[in-house]
């Protein structure tokens, strides 16, 4: 695709996450019923799963662009990797945020070190590590080498760190999803808020990919510049 | 092959061993952990066998930190890391010599922190000691596998005694977890069947990422 037709493509997806967020919103509020026990408190669930699950496919995005670098050595594939795992952590603050607020009347604690909730917090902690290693490489080439391997190296330990504290106890509702526990009355509600926040994640990585592919070409050109001089 | 990770690994040894630059820095910082941890828990001191498992342990990452720091800060210094690459060999090598180096010099200050741990928690085992061993061995493995390439990374960056713990312990958590674990079962419940899942799980760890280090070092240390 040239260029026009990537800022059409943009446009017409700003648009459908404008409507879609709209909505998004409406349904989880108005449309979706209360719940029995927690009352309202309970529709942060429709902001705090998909969430999550958008953050997860961001650093499955990210790991695919950082195998795909070291295989091809083609900056634009570390320029997608970049953005997925910036899009990433904001998406894993969101949930990292939300919990806790509806944690906090429900378990009566902030916090509580469940295998769940450790390991979001670590997954996390990794893709920050990941952009630290990113910012203090110096050499462009060489940052790219390195963050890509890292990136392997974080999502390899990802599912090793749930397992490894997986026989806690855990207190997270999550048989909820997995047992179709979700009252059938909620459902379009989370389905519309997955659309939303699914076609959110297209749009901010796309957004990020095109302003850092737009700072490399400017970094070419300046270098460019110094050698005319 | 076993030769060559041999080679790497002698020079490594020989060179501490004149030196002895990171053993020293190593030993005494754990000890100084060890102390602080001391006053830190004082409050607690009838639970202090409880405690121990984790302070042991932070003593060891922490002082094996300062060990993989210099597993190839001290390369770059004359350009040996040049010198090293242009031997014709597998990258991979270099990373199992290294790995081994690591290992060896963290289990020998693991083994002066413990023995004052010994004297400072006031602790008396002697039927544990052969599980503590092994404990101490995976676990130190899994850590090293993990540190040497993580170390190899940070090295290139503008921070690197700085970066190398912020990007290292989140990665280890894993073996930290399983390894205070599988040392508490030891010292406080002594059920050692109990020692099976931990322990699993730290072996699996460090297959995993010893694989994959030896797999992706050639790309951390290209030129």
């Amino acid at each position: 695709m040239d260029q026009s037709r990537h800022k059409l493509f943009d446009s017409v997806l700003g648009g459908l996450l404008l409507i879609g967020m709209v909505v998004a919103l409406y349904m989880a509020f108005l449309g979706a019923p209360r719940e029995q026990t927690m009352g309202d408190l309970q529709r942060i669930f429709y902001f705090h799963v998909p969430s999550g699950m958008m953050g997860l496919a961001a650093f499955i995005v990210n790991c695919y662009a950082s195998l795909m670098y070291l295989i091809k050595k083609d900056r634009k594939w570390d320029s997608l990797a970049l953005s997925a795992a910036e899009v990433g952590v904001v998406f894993f603050t969101i949930v990292l945020v939300t919990g806790p607020i509806w944690a906090k009347p429900v378990w009566f604690v902030w916090w509580t070190w469940s295998p769940r909730l450790t390991s979001s917090l670590v997954l996390w902690m990794l893709y920050l590590a990941y952009m630290l290693v990113r910012n203090y490489v110096p050499d462009p080439e060489r940052r790219a080498m390195m963050s890509a391997v890292f990136a392997i190296v974080a999502i390899v330990d990802a599912p090793i760190v749930f397992f490894s504290i997986r026989w806690w106890r855990d207190m997270h509702p999550s048989a909820m999803l997995e047992t179709g526990g979700l009252s059938p009355a909620m459902w379009p509600a989370f389905l519309t808020c997955i659309a939303a926040f699914l076609i959110l994640l297209i749009y901010l990585i796309r957004r990020r990919y095109f302003l850092e592919s737009a700072r490399l070409e400017a970094e070419r050109l300046a270098r460019l510049a110094d050698l005319a001089r | 092959m076993l030769g060559k990770i041999w080679a790497v690994f002698q020079k490594d040894l020989l060179i501490e061993l004149r030196t002895k630059d990171s053993l020293n820095a190593m030993l005494f910082f754990g000890i100084v952990v060890l102390v602080v941890f001391n006053f830190a828990l004082e409050s607690t001191r009838d639970t202090i066998r409880q405690a121990v498992p984790g302070v042991l342990w932070v003593a060891f990452v922490f002082s094996g930190t300062l060990g993989l720091n210099r597993m190839f800060a001290s390369e770059k210094e004359n350009s040996c890391l040049q010198g090293l690459l242009m031997v014709p060999m597998d990258r991979g090598i270099i990373y199992l010599g290294k790995t081994l180096a690591a290992a060896v010099f963290m289990l020998i200050a693991e083994g002066v922190i413990f023995v004052f741990s010994l004297v400072f928690f006031n602790l008396t085992v002697w039927a544990e000691i052969p599980y503590l061993i092994l404990v101490f061995f995976i676990g130190t493995l899994g850590f090293t596998a993990v540190g040497t390439l993580l170390s190899a990374i940070a090295v290139n960056t503008r921070m690197r005694e700085v970066l190398l713990p912020l990007i290292l312990f989140p990665v280890v958590l894993p073996i930290l977890v399983n390894a205070v674990e599988a040392t508490g079962i030891i010292l406080n419940t002594a059920d050692y069947r109990a020692l099976k899942l931990p322990l699993t799980i730290m072996t699996t760890f460090t297959i995993v990422f010893a694989t994959l280090a030896y797999l992706l070092f050639d790309f951390v240390l290209e030129d």
